[in-house]
Parts: structure tokens; sequence; C-alpha cells
């Protein structure tokens, strides 16, 4: 194996990490692409039997070929770019909407060592990478020259920046205990303690000791996400959909693909960094990818059950609740373990 | 040519290129986006020099949160084109003396040699290993932790100042306090009373009265 792909980096020259990059790059999209689109099936399936509908049913056995159906559709529908809109940046929004949230996915590790890019500082590339994600949706908005579509942008953006800020203070408390910014050192850092010596490895977990901040993180990341009940971007009562209004066929689609990329980032994120990623809940049972998986598709479970159970906060409640209730639960979170983690009483020594 | 210099390249072509836009773009929004791109190239060429924590930070800082509030305010503005080029010449000495300020001073970095430069040690090769993020936390919150929180006071002040200076109370709002809101419970809104029924009796006068209207 070694011998053929230095045979092929041998051909490229000074390329070849170019186009070894390239390689990994494709090797982990499209699988996350095949479960962005059956997340859209499983997402209606599963608020179909929560609402006692069926679900998509047609296409294919039990459904299961809709979301190619869906993308075909997509695929062939004609992009009308307004007349009046701004045509490069009105391009250039949904693309700007999609990159991040498929650049983030270069850190992620899925096993021991099986990452794209294991860099030190992968925890802070994460924060960077989606905090740019808030332009696609900006300049879509401002773009599209419709009162809507600009009003959903301020919207969107006012809200991704103030749970950025929630999400940024429950990850400081995970690097404080795990004091490292590396992801895959931040899993292994949860295979220490008193619960993974007794062959009960979940009790090692971060989110038990930081549990307000799981909980905090995992609220955030529904709200960065916009997903309901957190969805007055695209609240169809107010202002139809947003900042994506304007947009059709493939445009649209790139919008969409980006919330539900996002969707599983903040899941695998949440499974990573509080529930101990690949490592296995007991002793027993060998750790491995298939653990990460589980926790994810949980993860992705409470995004859609939230949305079939939970009204449309209103805009200002979602204001109080970023700014008010989770800035200061973080702060005193924050404070509380950095005093546990010099006293005596540390249980991360 | 090694990988290095061809992304080297790449970054600094896309950044002179996005500064040039800066400066010379029509509309306010698009030179916001050109700056926004310069950063984001900036931070690439840091990331060569394996200052990753600078590099990622700039992302995050400026890309991520100042200009995005930048980019806010200048949208929601009324630009008024004809009034941003009034000014041109009047501002064109400050210019120009602050450009041959900037081209002297770039004249000195780039021409190193001539001007004893290059006596300056070169940084020492690093490790892969090597956590710039580690090695700048350990100097930060050591040898210069006072000047830190001086700094960290300093900006805690501007932020209070800046909130008090626009905070204003309006009359006229409706607003209602969300914990009373939230603090509604059925008992106190919903009252049930139990009551007999009550027949409906032919009231004959009313009957006369519609008549009334009729003939009215």
């Amino acid at each position: 194996m070694d011998a053929i792909l230095q045979s092929i980096a041998g051909f490229f020259g000074p390329l070849w990490p170019l186009v070894w990059s390239l390689v990994k790059i494709v090797v982990l999209l499209v699988p996350l692409m095949i479960c962005v689109a059956y997340m859209t099936y499983a997402e209606r399936k599963i608020i179909g039997f929560m609402q006692e509908r069926i679900g998509p049913n047609r296409v294919g056995p039990l459904g299961l070929l809709q979301p190619i159906a869906d993308a075909l559709k997509l695929l062939f529908k004609e992009v009308i770019v307004p007349g009046k809109s701004n045509k490069g940046l009105y391009i250039l929004g949904p693309i700007l909407a999609i990159a991040p949230s498929l650049a983030a996915w270069a850190v992620i590790p899925f096993d021991d060592g099986v990452v794209i890019a294991n860099v030190n500082a992968g925890l802070l590339y994460l924060l960077a990478i989606t905090s740019i994600e808030v332009y696609g949706v900006i300049i879509a908005g401002w773009a599209s020259n419709s009162k809507y579509a600009f009003l959903g942008a301020m919207r969107a953006s006012a809200q991704m920046v103030s749970y950025e800020v929630s999400l940024g203070f429950a990850l400081i408390c995970v690097l404080l205990i795990s004091s490292s910014l590396n992801l895959t050192d931040i899993v292994i850092s949860q295979d220490k303690g008193w619960g993974a010596a007794h062959g009960l490895g979940f009790l090692s977990w971060n989110w038990l000791p930081l549990l307000p901040m799981f909980l905090v993180y995992l609220i955030s990341g529904i709200a960065e996400t916009n997903r309901a009940p957190f969805d007055v971007v695209e609240g169809e009562a107010e202002i139809v959909a947003g900042h994506m209004v304007e947009y059709s066929g493939m445009t649209f689609a790139l919008f969409f693909l980006a919330e539900y990329a996002n969707m599983i980032l903040v899941s695998i994120m949440t499974a990573l960094l509080f529930l101990g990623g690949w490592l296995s809940p007991v002793g027993f049972l060998p750790d491995g990818f298939h653990w990460l998986a589980l926790k994810t598709a949980f993860f992705l479970f409470v995004f859609l059950w939230a949305r079939a159970t939970f009204p449309r906060f209103r805009y200002d409640h979602i204001m109080r609740l970023g700014w008010k209730v989770f800035i200061p639960l973080t702060l005193i979170w924050l404070f509380v373990v950095t005093v546990w983690m010099m006293s005596p009483w540390s249980i991360w020594k | 040519m090694e990988f290095q210099t061809v992304v080297f390249y790449f970054l600094s072509t896309i950044l002179v290129l996005a500064a040039l836009g800066v400066v010379l773009a029509r509309h306010p929004i698009h030179a916001v986006l050109y700056l926004v791109l310069a950063f984001f190239n900036a931070g690439g060429i840091w990331l060569l020099l394996s200052a990753e924590f600078l590099a990622i930070s700039l992302v995050m800082v400026y890309v991520g949160a100042v200009m995005v509030l930048f980019l806010f305010v200048v949208m929601m503005l009324d630009i008024d084109f004809a009034r941003l080029r009034e000014g041109f010449w009047s501002y064109l000495p400050v210019g120009a003396v602050l450009g041959v300020l900037l081209a002297f001073e770039m004249i000195l970095v780039l021409g190193g040699p001539y001007f004893g430069l290059d006596a300056m040690p070169a940084p020492e090769a690093v490790a892969a290993s090597h956590s710039n993020t580690r090695e700048l936390g350990k100097v930060l919150y050591t040898e210069y932790a006072y000047p830190f929180e001086l700094a960290a006071f300093v900006l805690l002040v501007a932020m209070v100042a800046a909130v008090s200076l626009t905070l204003r109370k309006r009359r006229a709002s409706k607003y209602i306090d969300p914990n009373t809101q939230l603090a509604a419970h059925r008992e106190g809104r919903v009252e049930l009373v139990k009551m007999a029924a009550e027949k409906e009796e032919p009231d004959p006068t009313a009957a006369s009265g519609a008549d009334k209207v009729v003939g009215q």
C-alpha cells in the first residue's frame, strides 16, 4: 500500500500534498453528503411518526429514494436571480453558507488518529470557522434586495452572534479541564478518572462535571443552527423564509445542505466534547467509531424531537435566554470549574 | 518550488488584490467584504509562519465578530455616494503623507540587506509538535500577567462606556418583562365559574320591538 502511494506521490511531485488532501476530503465529504440527504428523510419520517402520519412513502421502498428524487428536482430547477439584486453577491451567499460548514469537518476526529488534520488548535479552528458561517446569511439577505430577506438576515445574524458567546464559554470549560485544544486529546482525556478505572467509563466523561455546560452547549447549538424552536429566522408567518426567500433550485439547496451539515456537526461535537466521542460507556465493550456514530445519531434525534415538541420562541425570549440566562450561567460555571481545578478536590489531576 | 511557497504566493496575491479592492470598491459593502477577504488571507499567511494561535484568533475576532458588526452598520446606513466623494481633495494631503510613510516602512523591511536588518537573528526553527498556543499562554499568564490584566480592564471600561453611552430608556415602549410572562399560570388567567343553566324565555315585548324597527 505504502509503495503504491509512494509511486503516485512521485508522479504528482510538489503537488502531492494538495492531491492527497483532496482525496481525503472527498472520502470524508461523500459519506457526509449522503448523511445529510438521509437526515432530511429521517426528519420527515420521524416527525411524521411523532405526529401520527406516515411521512414520505412513494419513491422507492419505504420512500427511501425520496432524498435522491428531491436532489434531482432541485438540480433541474432554474436558478432565478432577482432583477434588482446584487448578482455576484447573490450567488456568493449560498456558497459562503455551505463552505464553512464543510470546512469545519477537517479537524473532527472519528477514531483515535482517524482525522484529516490533527492540529493542536483544533477547537480554536472550529470556533473560528463556525463564526464565519454568519456571512453567508448576511450576504444572501442583503444581496437579495428584498425586505423580507434583509429582516431575516438581521434576525439570523443577531441570533448566531449572541449564541456564539455562550457556545464559546462552554467550550472554554471543556478545554480547561482537558488542558488541550486538540480534539483527539480532549476525547482521550475523558478516559481517565474513577469511572474509567472501575469499568464505568460514562461516569468519567465531561457531561457529568460540566452538566450545565453540556445543556447550554446543546441548546446553543440548536439556536446556532437556527433550528426549531429557535427558527424565527424563517418564521413563515412573519417573514416567509427569511434570508433564503428569493432563492430557488440549487442555490436554495445549498442553504438547506449547510443547515443539515451544521446539525450533524453540532451533534458530533457534543458527542466528542461531552460524551467521550468513540469511547465505550462500559469497560467490557471495545471502543470504536460505532459509539461516536450512535451518540451523534442520538443528538440528531434530539434536534428532530425538539422540533416536533416545542412551539417557536418569541424573538425577545430568544435574546433573553442567550444574553441574560446562558451567559451569566456559563460565566459562573467557568468560575466554579477553575476553583474546583485548583482545589484539593480536583478530579482532573 | 516548494508547496509552501506556492501556498504563500497564492495567499499573498489574493491578499494584495483584496486590499486594493477595499480602497477601490465603489460600494461600501463591497469594501467591507474585501476587507474580510484580506483578513482571512492574512490569517492564512500567519498559519504558514506556524503562528496558529494568532492566525485563528484573527479570523475569530476580526472576521467572525468585528467585521460582522461592521457589516451590520454599513448595511443599515443610508449611503449618499455623492457626499462620500465630496471630501476627497481635502483629505488628500493627510492620506498622501500616510501613504509615503507606509511606503518608506515597507522599503525598510523589503530592502533589509541595505539597511542592516539581516543582522537581526532569524527565528529558531521549531519542532512539528511545537504548540504556539501553549507557548503564548505560558508567557502571557506568567511574565506578562499584569499588563494582560490591565488590557482586560481597559477593554471592560470601554465596553461599559459604550453601553452606557448608547443606553436610553424608551418611554412609549410596551415592553413587558419576560419574567412576569413566564411566571403566568392558568390559575391567574382563567376562572371557571359553576352556575345553573339559564333557559331562554320567549319575550313578547322583543317581537313587538322588532316590528317597530321595521315600521320606522
